[in-house]
């Protein structure tokens, strides 16, 4: 029998500020060297839990516990965070808040600092963890400059100095592009087999995490434990799919074709999926599933004339880029971290200025015009709301743009009506916007964008941190948008966004454009695969194994059938 | 938006050498006896010997020319300023009226004048150099170290640190705020009334006032996490101990603010007076 | 846990707040028309913090920020003014208990408090302190540094009393509980 490491016992907490308790009759035990996986929609309490075991909750977040939790057979309650942290170290998901030495190596040495370690060891030591993690080239590099998987491996070093027993990972993969994930998930599995260690994963990336092996998957909805099992036998239930948590796509896809899955049949991962007995059905699916119906073609309304800027005059981000997005289409522009994707909406804003090139919107010259100007026709709406929001009511904040141009009060009020309406926010118009959820703030700032009548709006990243019925539910507003003749421009490294919702996907890798074609063929080709930092999809794997005709098309197909199915959450 | 700020240069020279606590300490020295003194002897001493200590540094005057550009402005605007307003001081302080030309009653230009805006500027070079080669000289991640080296307690030199950190984020974001206030029509420039661009501002600076705010919560969490403010002291991974030359710096400093101390105190008087 | 030193919250706050100083004095400052005198937006945040997180954050944030930005943007240090931030820092924090923000109540009574708090601090810090050292430390004209404090002081007032006042109403707002909103039809 292994020894006992995590152990709840009918635990429950309530925070403080809270009518209800979050957690609810916990029942958990997590042993030595064990790799446990926890998902959940938002609000389900996951997050919550991970703060118990590293002890913001209680120390940090303020509430009443009953039950117990034993963390190395010590109840947390006696200790103190500092205690805890010897045990537990944590891997938080915001980058750039847990980054607080200026530099890698001072950052890796934080937690040895805080412990006096003298100067002499505590070199020693970062040399060591820095090169368990591959960092050892870059201690001296400023935070500033490392991308999001370099960002993490320095993170999982900070906590790795401290020999720590358990390490939790809360949302590893958030803000990671698809191969910095898969790189993520390989690394933490090959640094819990050196180390021993025991791992709890927190994460609703559940296809990207089971790229690794995992033990068991616990799932949480509404402050409860609803599921305990291992993988296999999850994948097989339909616990998955009443939580409102995205399954493995190669998964659904089988289930969708009628086919019996069974934990025999080892459905955690694509290449262990015995599919041998489903490949007819899959077929049959196939064959009688509709191909989605194709967008008439319309005029380009922006068009982009062989495009470079560059911040310092010799190093270009952006080499003659050209292309022409179309009235009315949806359209996604992907590339790694630091490829110039924001460079590049940047320029279309006219938040920078063209080192050459030209713009066309409708066909009219814009190269010249203010960032005031462009901004009638073209929308920009930031990553994070909080950063656009600067009213406190919601119809202040859509009116804002509209009262400083100085448009009549009555059609102020018209037009913001109106775009709350469309926006789904109308309801709401009299709230003020700090009792709205995350996914509802970004509404509000689509909206204020919307209420100006932009034609074209691009979006960085519409759907971050959001868990798969928000990002169902923003998407397809967004798709509403579209329908009623918005152009929309996302640009994003959420595979499953450029997959299920843009029909066309721009590709721009070091500054160039690499390709640009639906996005079913840039998710199955492999050489762009690898430039762009991206992943085959699994779809495209199980089309292959299943020995389907035309796997791109059936790509396609799940796409739209799959769409239809979500439709009846909202 | 390209503005230029002082950083971190890294070079070889005696100056980088000295550990960022000597330079802070010689810094605190060298401006104390610049704000002391009026003594014109000891003012031209530490303008000649900081131009001195600039050279050694291996700092090219080019890499500071903006913020010298914008000092020599300031310095400008300043002597003419305390012309207008007091074109007399001069006279006041030394005791004696040397008209060079007539320019009617008050607005005399006096020799005594020119030799206080003379010495007010003085006291101005005597700090700049030192001021900006502390900036330039001294790495970041060790700045944080020296505060604490010298007796400030270790949660407050932290703060320095961590404002050091995030200066360059904060300005990312602030820029990202604004443009995207601008492409919804709001306007900060001088083509608004003063009213309302003050409102304009407004819807700048509240975001990212907000935003900031959101992150001391995640900032603080994850540093308890990682057990800062555990003991009563820390050690820092870039700290530096102090060196021979270190100590005979600091030595030499103290003698020069002594020195400067009793030339200008011992007769009870600031300013050396050469009119008498 | 009882701690006497500074929590690490205010140590985080202490360092942000200093850096959004900066940022805020050196690109959000507003011009009046009037030559050297604008509307230095970073006062009005300054107030801000030394409400919600009380007068050693206050005192620190004026300091550290003040002398960073004059460090890094301008290459020298005017101790004189660099004191006085600190010390409007600390004197609006010694108002924090009876305001409370993090009630999430400004009401009228509490906004008028802050006001004459912040008239009374300010007034002292740029009319007597600033010109005073100006005097000490540089041998300046007297008339001059008292009309540059009077400008200078009297320009920080109103900035503290609108944005210091607007902030504080924002950030007050969002320390209410959303409790029982209801959708209107």
């Amino acid at each position: 029998m292994k020894k006992t490491v995590i152990q709840f016992e009918n635990f429950s907490f309530k925070y403080r500020s809270q009518a209800k308790p979050t957690l609810n009759d916990i029942n958990l035990t997590i042993y030595e060297g064990e790799k446990v996986l926890i998902v959940g929609p938002s609000g389900s309490g996951k997050s919550t839990l991970g703060h118990c075991l590293n002890g913001l909750v209680p120390f940090s977040y303020k509430g009443e516990i009953s039950g117990s939790l034993e963390i190395m057979g010590e109840e947390t309650r006696n200790l103190d965070i500092f205690a805890l942290s010897k045990n537990i170290g944590t891997v938080l998901q915001d980058p750039d808040g847990q980054f607080i030495g200026l530099t890698v190596a001072e950052d890796i040495a934080f937690a040895l600092e805080n412990d006096c370690i003298p100067q002499k060891q505590m070199v020693d030591t970062v040399t060591e963890v820095s090169r368990m993690v591959d960092m050892e080239n870059f201690l001296d590099s400023s935070l500033h400059r490392l991308s999001g998987g370099q960002k993490q491996r320095v993170s999982l070093a900070g906590v790795m100095v401290d020999k720590v027993d358990i390490l939790l990972f809360d949302e590893p993969l958030a803000n990671l592009d698809p191969a910095t994930g898969r790189h993520a998930i390989e690394l933490i599995d090959r640094i819990q087999k050196e180390t021993e260690t025991t791992v709890v994963i927190i994460e609703h990336r559940l296809e990207d995490v089971l790229h690794c092996h995992v033990d068991r998957i616990i799932v949480i909805d509404e402050g409860r434990i609803v599921s305990d099992q291992t993988p296999d036998e999850l994948l097989a239930s339909n616990v998955l799919e009443n939580c409102y948590i995205r399954e493995p796509l190669y998964l659904k896809a089988a289930k969708y074709a009628g086919c019996e899955v069974t934990a025999e049949m080892k459905p955690s991962h694509m290449s262990s999926f015995a599919i041998n007995g489903c490949k007819e059905k899959l077929v049959s699916w196939f064959e009688k599933t509709a191909p989605p119906e194709k967008k008439a073609e319309t005029p380009p309304i922006l068009e982009l004339c062989d495009v470079s800027f560059g911040y310092h005059p010799d190093h270009l981000t952006i080499q003659g880029i050209s292309f022409s997005i179309n009235k009315g289409e949806m359209v996604s522009i992907v590339g790694k971290n630091g490829a110039g994707k924001s460079t590049l909406s940047k320029l279309i804003c006219g938040f920078e200025k063209l080192s050459s090139g030209r713009i066309l919107y409708s066909g009219q010259d814009i190269t010249k015009d203010t960032i005031k100007e462009r901004s009638l026709r073209i929308g920009m709406v930031l990553q994070n709301p909080n950063q656009m929001i600067s009213k406190h009511m919601i119809y202040d904040e859509v009116a804002l743009g509209l009262i400083i141009r100085g448009v009549p009060e009555h059609e102020v009020k018209e037009r913001v009506e109106r775009t709350l309406k469309i926006c789904g926010l109308y309801p709401f118009r009299n709230w003020p916007i700090s009792a709205l959820s995350f996914g509802q703030k970004k509404r509000v700032t689509i909206a204020s964008i919307l209420a100006l009548e932009a034609e074209v709006i691009i979006l960085d990243e519409p759907t971050a941190g959001q868990d798969f019925r928000h990002y169902t539910e923003m998407m397809e507003f967004l798709c509403e948008l579209n329908r009623q003749g918005i152009t929309v421009i996302m640009i994003t490294h959420d595979m499953h966004l450029m997959l299920e919702y843009t029909p066309r996907t721009i590709v721009i890798a070091g500054g160039k454009k690499i390709d640009d074609d639906s996005a079913v063929n840039v998710l199955t080709d492999s050489e762009i695969i690898n430039q762009a930092n991206l992943k085959e999809t699994s779809l495209f794997e199980l089309a292959l194994r299943a020995e389907i005709s035309e796997p791109r098309e059936f790509v396609e197909r799940f796409i739209a059938f799959d769409r239809e199915v979500r439709q009846k959450w909202l | 938006m390209a503005v230029e700020m002082l950083s971190y240069i890294d070079r070889q020279s005696p100056v980088h050498r000295l550990t960022g606590g000597t330079k802070l300490l010689c810094l605190l020295f060298w401006s104390s006896a610049a704000m002391m003194t009026y003594d014109t002897r000891i003012l031209i001493f530490l303008v000649l010997a900081s131009v001195w200590i600039f050279a050694i540094s291996k700092i090219k005057l080019k890499e500071i020319a903006f913020v010298l550009i914008f000092i020599m402005l300031f310095l400008l605007i300043n002597s003419i300023a305390i012309y207008i307003f007091s074109p007399q001081e001069g006279v006041e302080i030394y005791g004696t009226s040397h008209v060079l030309f007539e320019l009617g009653g008050r607005y005399n230009v006096t020799l005594e004048e020119l030799f206080y805006l003379f010495n007010v500027n003085m006291k101005y070079f005597a700090v700049i150099p030192a001021a900006i080669l502390f900036i330039v000289t001294t790495n970041p991640s060790e700045f944080a170290a020296s505060l604490n080296r010298i007796g400030i307690s270790y949660r407050i030199s932290y703060s320095v640190a961590l404002a050091l950190r995030y200066i360059p984020d904060i300005q990312r974001d602030f820029r990202n705020i604004a443009l995207a206030q601008q492409a919804r029509g709001i306007d900060l420039s001088r083509k608004e009334k003063l009213a309302k661009r003050i409102k304009n501002a407004g819807s700048i600076i509240v975001p990212l006032i907000l935003s900031s705010l959101d992150k001391i919560e995640i900032i603080s969490n994850a540093m308890e996490l990682r057990a800062f403010g555990k003991n009563n002291k820390r050690t820092w991974y870039r700290a530096r101990p102090f060196q021979k030359i270190d100590y005979v710096t600091l030595t030499l400093f103290v003698i020069m603010l002594l020195i400067t101390i009793f030339i200008t105190f011992h007769d009870g008087n600031r300013f050396y007076n050469p009119f008498v | 846990m009882q701690r006497k030193h500074l929590s690490i919250k205010t140590i985080v706050a202490i360092g942000i707040g200093a850096a959004v100083f900066v940022i805020l004095g050196r690109f959000a400052s507003i011009p009046t028309g009037i030559p050297n005198t604008q509307i230095e937006t970073s006062y009005g945040f300054l107030a801000l913090m030394s409400i919600i997180f009380g007068p050693i954050a206050g005192a620190l944030i004026g300091l550290i920020g003040h002398a960073l930005k004059d460090l890094i943007f301008y290459g020298s240090i005017w101790w004189s003014w660099v004191v006085v931030s600190g010390l409007v820092g600390l004197l609006i924090g010694l108002a924090w208990r009876k305001i409370d923000i993090e009630s999430g109540i400004f009401n009228t009574k509490k906004i008028i408090t802050f006001n004459v708090v912040q008239v009374i601090v300010q007034a002292f810090g740029w009319f007597v302190v600033a010109p005073f050292l100006d005097v000490q430390i540089y041998a300046e004209p007297a008339n001059k540094v008292y009309l540059q404090g009077l400008i200078a002081g009297a320009a920080n007032i109103v900035t503290v009393g609108v944005i210091g006042t607007l902030l504080l109403l924002a950030y007050a707002k969002t320390r209410t509980q959303s409790g029982s909103l209801d959708k209107d039809i």
